[in-house]
């Protein structure tokens, strides 16, 4: 079943004809992923390898009946995109830009939270992908397989690291959910999703420096998360104050720090690897039982 | 980017928020020329980005312009928490009847902005906010309706600031939301805020943080970036494009991806325990692409930092395949030698992912002196923790 992306859902891409947007749709596409349109706002009309392009969000989901849209366009344009694809009412929009302006970003989300009609992935996100059934981002689908572990990740190539070194065991869905100060979908989110998907058997939880949304998802996992889950944190070496890569990933006086979140994942019982490779061996000794 | 107060203070002074700007100086004799030009008692205050500077000696007051100078140069080049002090604020030093605390900040839990306020101004806020929460009050703001004259209102009077200051203090609100917003600011912090004995509130001090990413729409905002401030390493990485960040450590780290690199920095420091101590030197992320350009731009910033003695180069092939990035580490090496940099550092590479096996088929063959190949990551940071700590004993 998988969360949120699975073999029926439709994608459009949102500045489709950039190149960025053209190198990843072949790459959705080569993956087995459905992409029936691409939106480029005056390109109507045109095709990137026979994938009809649309001058907008609404008119590309009447011809093609698309519910999940990967926004590509420059940090300048993202707001707006974002805006249309929201009153658009599309169910799922995969923002992977980086280098949003964090107040466009607070502006986007808030608009997307007071339709109701929109989850918001992103923004600075490699993507969602279900093995196996689809793929909405920048993901490589060839590193793993379908199988029954969710995984839920700030960091992208953290993320394909973990796929990599389970891919005998293999992923439901995989959701990189970024790492700018303010994103769309939470590490909650993913939590509650693979919490209810019965296809989902276990949880590989990834955090980094930065706010407190480890803690928070701790919280959570100790209040409704029965599924086994395996945490990885990143950053304990990372000084206070500067920014590490990640627009959301710093240390700032005591706050955000690597230890502070491993010690509330640890205080609810999630079991939290020293390394990624050491992470990845807690979640096979885990599935093998 | 953080920025120090005196160019706060030129952002406030561009939205009309009243204050005592001054005029900030890196020699005692500006110091004396400025206090003299002011005219009376004057404040010469330390210009670092960090707090309890007044505590360190950083802020004093002179009565004249021969004690402004005598102070500046007093504070001049003093170290706050190590940071060296390289000018000084010299400004009025308005008498104050009262202090408070005004500011807006993102807010990452609730995905919004909050609005921070109290009439409990001149000390540190996190003490109000442990000591006596009830004296802060605490106002989510929405990122589309923003702050107008109504919203400034609700926050000011939750603080319960007296009646003959509210209306001041809440067009100081709405002018501080501009600077929120028009600046692309994601902190705007007043204090204190003083009432002076005239009856006139005015912003006494300024903190401001500046949202890096919106840099393409504020062109002023590169008059800010602070080049004495910044370790000329991280300079020279930053004209040549590349995320990175200085460190003290002996191991230089290079890799694709901010996660990946964050947590190679922290599997390099465990194994770097067993040997002494050995740390990372920096972080670099390359980014997926991981081009062969880009690499010899990172090979040569990380070879050329002194402190390292060994390199660590951590890929995982996910979007770019590991032979082309093992072929972009023989092409760098090329590029640096035919530079005529001297290469004597040895490299550990790890590239797994996309086309692994061939990726390091490619790096076999090419049986470079200074690189070793290892399988995983925990064993790369092990090797090269160990490879450092000989070269820094040798020494």
């Amino acid at each position: 079943m998988a969360i949120w992306l699975d073999s029926n859902s439709r994608i459009l891409v949102q500045g489709m004809t950039g190149s960025e947007g053209t190198k990843h749709t072949r790459r959705m596409v080569a993956s087995g992923a459905q992409v029936v349109a691409g939106v480029t706002p005056g390109k109507a009309g045109q095709d990137v390898d026979g994938i009809p392009i649309f001058n907008d969000v609404q008119s590309a989901m009447l011809a093609t009946g698309a519910n999940v849209s990967v926004v590509f366009v420059p940090p300048k344009f993202a707001k707006a995109a974002v805006l249309e694809a929201v009153d658009a009412k599309i169910p799922l929009a995969v923002v992977i830009t980086e280098g949003i302006p964090v107040h466009d970003a607070a502006q986007f989300f808030q608009y997307s939270q007071n339709s109701g009609a929109t989850r918001l992935i992103g923004p600075n996100c490699p993507g969602i992908i279900s093995p196996g059934q689809s793929n909405a981002g920048i993901i490589p689908a060839d590193i793993t397989k379908a199988g029954r572990i969710g995984l839920v990740s700030k960091s992208g190539t953290l993320t394909y690291q973990m796929m990599y070194e389970l891919r005998d065991i293999g992923f439901s869905t995989c959701v990189g959910i970024g790492g700018d100060p303010i994103i769309g979908t939470t590490h909650i989110d993913c939590l509650q999703a693979f919490q209810d998907d019965p296809e989902t058997d276990a949880i590989v939880m990834i955090g980094e420096i930065g706010g407190d949304a480890e803690e928070r998802a701790a919280a959570y996992i100790a209040e409704f998360i029965t599924k086994p889950v395996v945490g990885y944190v990143a950053g304990f070496t990372a000084p206070e104050g500067k920014t590490m890569g990640h627009a959301g990933a710093i240390v700032s006086g005591s706050a955000g720090t690597a230890i502070a979140k491993q010690e509330a994942l640890e205080a609810v019982g999630v079991k939290v690897g020293k390394t990624p490779s050491a992470t990845a061996r807690l979640m096979r000794e885990l599935m093998k039982g | 980017m953080d920025l120090y107060e005196y160019q706060a203070k030129q952002l406030f002074g561009k939205h009309q928020i009243p204050g005592t700007p001054g005029e900030v100086c890196s020699t005692p004799d500006a110091a004396r020329e400025v206090a003299r030009k002011i005219g009376g008692q004057v404040v010469v205050k330390a210009q670092v980005k960090t707090g309890g500077r007044g505590k360190a000696g950083g802020v004093k007051l002179a009565q004249n312009p021969d004690e402004a100078a005598a102070v500046a140069t007093a504070i001049l080049g003093m170290d706050i928490k190590g940071h060296t002090v390289h000018r000084v604020l010299v400004a009025d030093a308005s008498d104050i009847t009262d202090e408070y605390y005004v500011s807006f900040l993102l807010d990452r839990s609730n995905r919004a902005f909050l609005a921070m306020a109290s009439t409990a101004g001149g000390v540190e806020i996190e003490e109000v906010a442990a000591t006596r929460p009830q004296d802060l009050a605490m106002i989510r703001v929405d990122a589309l309706l923003g702050v107008d004259e109504q919203k400034a209102a609700e926050i000011v009077d939750a603080a319960n600031f007296p009646p003959a200051v509210r209306d001041q203090v809440i067009a100081i609100m709405v002018q501080l939301w501009k600077v929120m917003v028009d600046e692309d600011a994601t902190l705007v912090e007043v204090n204190p805020l003083v009432l002076a004995p005239s009856g006139t509130v005015l912003a006494l001090d300024g903190k401001v943080t500046l949202d890096d990413n919106a840099n393409y729409r504020h062109a002023s905002h590169a008059d800010f970036v602070d080049r004495e401030g910044t370790d000329p390493i991280e300079l020279r990485a930053k004209e040549l494009e590349l995320n990175y960040v200085k460190l003290h450590g002996e191991v230089g780290i290079i890799g694709n991806g901010a996660g990946l690199v964050m947590s190679t920095l922290d599997v390099v420091a465990y194994a770097g325990e067993e040997f002494g101590g050995i740390k990372p030197a920096n972080f670099l992320d390359i980014g997926g692409g991981a081009s062969a350009t880009v690499m010899a731009n990172g090979l040569d910033i990380v070879l050329n930092d002194p402190e390292v003695e060994a390199v660590f180069v951590n890929v995982f092939g996910g979007i770019t395949s590991c032979d082309a990035v093992a072929n972009g580490v023989l092409q760098a090496l090329e590029m640096l030698k035919s530079e005529g940099a001297p290469l004597s550092k040895p490299i550990v590479c790890r590239i797994d992912g996309n086309n692994a096996v061939e990726g390091r088929r490619i790096l076999t063959d090419a049986n470079h002196p200074l690189i070793e190949i290892v399988d995983t990551m925990d064993d790369a940071a092990r090797r090269v923790a160990e490879l450092a700590a000989v070269r820094k004993a040798g020494k």
